[in-house]
């Protein structure tokens, strides 16, 4: 997937299709003019489908993403005909984004006409307009595989084989910063889009899941990803402050609050992954048991919160005071926990969180004034946690601005925005700072950090800390955006996020040591069992189906960090250790040239 | 100019039945340039994880500049003595300035809130710890890789490196386990003129090698061991007249030979450890390769 070789047409091997090279070009375009035309037509009689397929001249759900996958084709079977403002879209030009775009508007045809048929009962269900976008998307699929790929001998496969990329152009910085912009719209229209797909609506989210793996896997083998990243990465601030803004319009973008409250839970669960990168990410500390500190801070805000239903009902702290004292017992935990286990090696200190993880949930459990004094109420919870109030503004209410009406969750959503900030601030200081280093120095090689001078504990201590008292912040939001703490959510592993399989997922999968990485990651695992519910049952093992297939095709995570990209791809192979690679005779014969 | 550095009192080792090193007395002065060799296995590689707090030695005392050190590396590292590694034990994934500067840590202070709060005082610190950095990337030669990750870095570079992540910590005494091992001649020589440059700037070497030709240039003074007990120390002259560390190393039986009751007991500890472990299995990879230079040196 990643080897690179260089494109040079004469020696390249054709495709399985045997059509002559422009019949090859115009097959893509026309398939996708075709599947763009197909998206105003009607592809089944009945609403009944979800999305309403039915009216033409104006597509809808699934028809939407099949006309952006429509698009997306036309644009990149332009860049093989040279023409000239389109050829930043595919500076290598290459066939596999091609390939791979003609794929993602493929699938989502495909995909709903089975759906269609299999939902409705029968074929008699498709209107002639699916049987159109079927066949149009199915051209560019067949044109794509006529043209020639930079693999030879390596058949289909070479279709996705990464181009080998020319340097990029030069350009000014103005221009780098309306790249950016444009980056973060997409993005923002992109996550909009998907968080506002109704949740019976699970075909529509899987036609979208579809067109993004496919069209994000495209577009990366353009290039342009990145592209996006280093620009990014080179504009740092300006970067961040975008996405922030981005997030900062997402509630005026929706008319809804529920979507309002997503984006909260979202914020949460990807606010609290954060933090645990900073122990799993940059530390190399397994804390199988991390949801118990974002429980901490959520009863510690409850139980100060002021519901009759707290243990100390009459004390009602300001936000600020309830969020300290949430950091403050988070972190006290984190103290408790660390303090033993942290000085011996490796999987004592995973066994020991789990275990806190349980012994945290089965306690809160029988706090309940039976099996024990009476604090958390047991299984009942603390409920009725009234709304904050900060400077006089009461965050339960609606709230009228720019003529947009913000509800409860949309202001929730704000107060989160500002701890995510918090956290993502705390976390790139921390990561780029000596403290910072000597947290991945101890991942790498511990003896060799000790022996550098690193008190392996107390900065082992720092991390777990630090982590746990931002889970703790994050909990303290939480208890006042759900109105209440019950302990069934703090849970080594459910159906739902957060729990702390999921979260030590978010980080994996978005990407160990990195920003971005653990955000995707959580909003990916939070909208994926929102929207399919009809997964529930089975949802722990497509997740785990999931996990084995990402560690085996893109171990680094979905946002690489340099070091992990590096570390996992540059032999080519991923089964090699590093200290074979060392006393390899190769690299001794490296040494000596 | 001969204040000691280094004490090592009657250090002793033993890993269950078996004993590592055994009763070592030990002298490093300000200045020198000190030679450790002696046969696979001997104990050196212990000797020197005793010495900066790796092991806690079952018996006996280290100190530095007359204080006794505590068996904790950091602190070791803290006082004044750095070591590098028979094999290579760089932050893989580490850039090669990241590496320096994780060395200096014992020498900047900057904790958890200042790196958050970013005061001037911060920054300060920061751009002076990577001056610094600089400063002894320069000085071996990586100035140019300043970016590249560790672990895509040539062999004899990644023994530099070591070096110079070692002399971060601002040491007084530098310990190297086998810096020349799997270099080529050249890098050897130019790894000898490093070592005299080191000396120069004050800090006393002592240095494992099984390179004799390197050992013989180099030092002031070589101290053998043999099965965990110092068998000769003195000037090259001395040490190469000596019969029984030929022997010793030529694995001949000699009279008086210490420890001759255990090799048996050593070997077989040794087998077991080389079946069990994949780094024992490195190990003795690198062990060839240590067997060829020990051939050329013995051939001087
Ligand atoms: N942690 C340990 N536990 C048990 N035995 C050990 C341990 N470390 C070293 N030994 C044993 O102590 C003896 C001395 O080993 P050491 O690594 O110090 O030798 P060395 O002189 O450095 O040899 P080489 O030249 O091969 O590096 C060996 O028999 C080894 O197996
Ligand atoms: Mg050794």
């Amino acid at each position: 997937m990643t080897d690179t070789t260089t494109i040079s047409p004469a020696a390249t091997e054709r495709g399985p299709v045997p059509l002559p090279l422009s019949l090859a070009r115009l097959l893509v375009v026309v398939g996708a003019v075709g599947t763009i035309a197909s998206a105003f037509l009607s592809w089944t009689w009945t609403s009944d489908f979800p999305g309403d397929l039915t009216v033409y001249g104006y597509p809808a759900g699934l028809q939407i993403l099949a006309l952006v996958g429509g698009v997306l084709t036309l644009l990149f079977g332009l860049t093989l005909w040279d023409v000239k403002w389109l050829r930043w879209l595919n500076p290598a030009d290459a066939t596999s984004p091609v390939f791979l775009t003609a794929l993602s508007a493929f699938a989502v045809c495909w995909f709903t006409g089975i759906a269609i048929a299999v939902d409705l009962g029968g074929l008699v269900n498709l209107d002639p307009g699916a049987y159109v976008a079927m066949a149009a998307s199915a051209l560019p699929v067949a044109g794509a595989l006529a043209l020639p790929h930079p693999a030879p001998g390596t058949g289909i496969r070479g279709y996705l084989t990464k181009p080998q990329l020319p340097a990029p152009t030069k350009v000014s910085a103005l221009t780098e910063r309306v790249i950016i912009t444009v980056g973060v719209a997409l993005a923002l229209l992109a996550f909009t889009y998907g968080i506002g797909i109704d949740n019976d609506a699970s075909e529509t989210f899987i036609g979208y899941l579809l067109l993004l793996v496919f069209a994000a896997w495209g577009l990366m083998h353009t290039g342009l990803v990145d592209r996006f990243a280093t620009t990014a990465a080179h504009h740092k601030g300006f970067a961040s402050a975008l996405a922030f803004v981005a997030a900062v319009v997402f509630p005026f973008t929706q008319n809804d609050d529920h979507n309002a409250n997503v984006g909260v839970n979202i914020l949460i669960f990807a606010t609290v992954a954060l933090g645990l990168n900073i122990v799993v990410g940059l530390t190399g500390l397994l804390d199988l048991g991390y949801v118990a500190f974002l429980g901490v801070g959520a009863y510690a805000a409850a139980l100060v919160s002021g519901s009759e239903y707290s243990r100390f009902s009459g004390v009602h702290f300001p936000f600020w005071a309830a969020a300290l004292t949430g950091m403050a017992a988070s972190l006290v935990f984190g103290v408790l926990i660390g303090a033993p286990t942290l000085r011996l090696r490796g999987d004592y200190l995973a066994i020991v969180t789990l275990g806190f993880g349980e012994i945290f949930r089965i306690t809160v459990n029988n706090l309940d004034g039976t099996s024990g004094p009476n604090i958390t109420r047991g299984p009942n919870g603390i409920t009725q946690i009234p709304d904050l109030n900060i400077f006089g503004f009461n965050l339960g209410d609606s709230h009228d601005v720019l003529g947009h009406s913000l509800g409860r969750f949309a202001n929730y959503l704000f107060l989160m925005l500002i701890v995510t900030a918090i956290v993502v601030l705390v976390f790139t200081r921390a990561a780029d700072s000596r403290i910072g280093r000597s947290w991945i120095a101890i991942r790498e090689d511990e003896t060799a950090a000790t022996a550098m001078g690193i008190n392996g504990f107390r900065v082992k201590l720092i991390a777990f800390a630090l982590g746990a008292s931002l889970a703790g912040l994050a909990g303290t939001v939480m208890a006042h955006v759900n109105y209440s703490v019950n302990p069934q959510p703090y849970q080594f592993a459910g159906a739902a996020p957060p729990n702390s399989a999921f979260l030590l997922a978010a980080v994996v999968l978005g990407g160990m040591g990195t920003v971005s990485g653990p955000l995707l990651g959580a909003s990916v695992l939070y909208l994926v069992p929102e929207k399919l519910q009809f997964l529930q049952n089975y949802e722990l093992f497509a997740f785990g189906v999931a996990l084995i297939l990402l560690m085996r095709f893109r171990p680094e995570g979905i946002i690489a960090n340099r070091r992990r990209q590096l570390e996992f791809h540059e032999t080519g192979q991923l089964d090699v250790p590093a200290q074979e690679t060392l006393s390899d005779d190769a690299a001794v014969t490296k040494a000596g040239a | 100019m001969t204040t000691p550095v280094l004490e090592a009192r009657d250090v002793t080792m033993r890993f269950g039945g078996l004993t590592a090193v055994r009763s070592v007395d030990f002298t490093v002065n300000s200045g020198e340039i000190v030679g450790l060799i002696g046969p696979n296995g001997a104990g050196k590689t212990t000797f020197f994880n005793c010495l900066t707090g790796l092991y806690v030695p079952t018996e006996g005392t280290v100190s530095y500049q007359g204080k006794v050190l505590p068996p904790k590396p950091h602190m070791v590292t803290q006082a004044g003595i750095a070591r590098t590694f028979q094999n290579i034990r760089l932050f893989a994934n580490m850039t090669v300035l990241e590496n320096v500067l994780v060395g200096r840590h014992t020498r900047t202070k900057e904790g958890l809130w200042s790196a958050l709060l970013r005061g001037p005082g911060f920054r300060k610190a920061e751009k002076e710890s990577e001056a610094k950095a600089m400063e002894l990337l320069e000085f071996i030669g990586l100035a140019a890789k300043r970016d590249h990750l560790a672990r895509n870095l040539p062999y004899g570079e990644q023994r530099k490196l070591e070096i110079a992540r070692a002399l971060a910590s601002e040491p007084g005494l530098l310990l190297l386990d086998e810096p020349t091992a799997g270099m080529n001649p050249q890098e050897t020589r130019a790894t000898e003129e490093l070592v005299f440059a080191i000396r120069d700037k004050g800090i006393a070497v002592l240095v494992i090698e099984h390179d004799m030709r390197f050992i013989f240039n180099l030092c002031d003074r070589v101290a053998v061991l043999v099965q965990g007990e110092k068998l000769v120390e003195g000037t090259s002259d001395v040490v190469q007249a000596d019969d029984r560390v030929v022997a010793a190393y030529l694995g001949e039986p000699f009279e008086g030979a210490p420890g001759t009751a255990e090799a048996a007991e050593v070997e077989a500890a040794e087998a077991a450890a080389d079946a069990e472990s994949a780094d024992a299995e490195s190990a003795a990879d690198t062990g060839s390769t240590e067997a060829d230079s020990t051939t050329k040196g013995e051939a001087q």
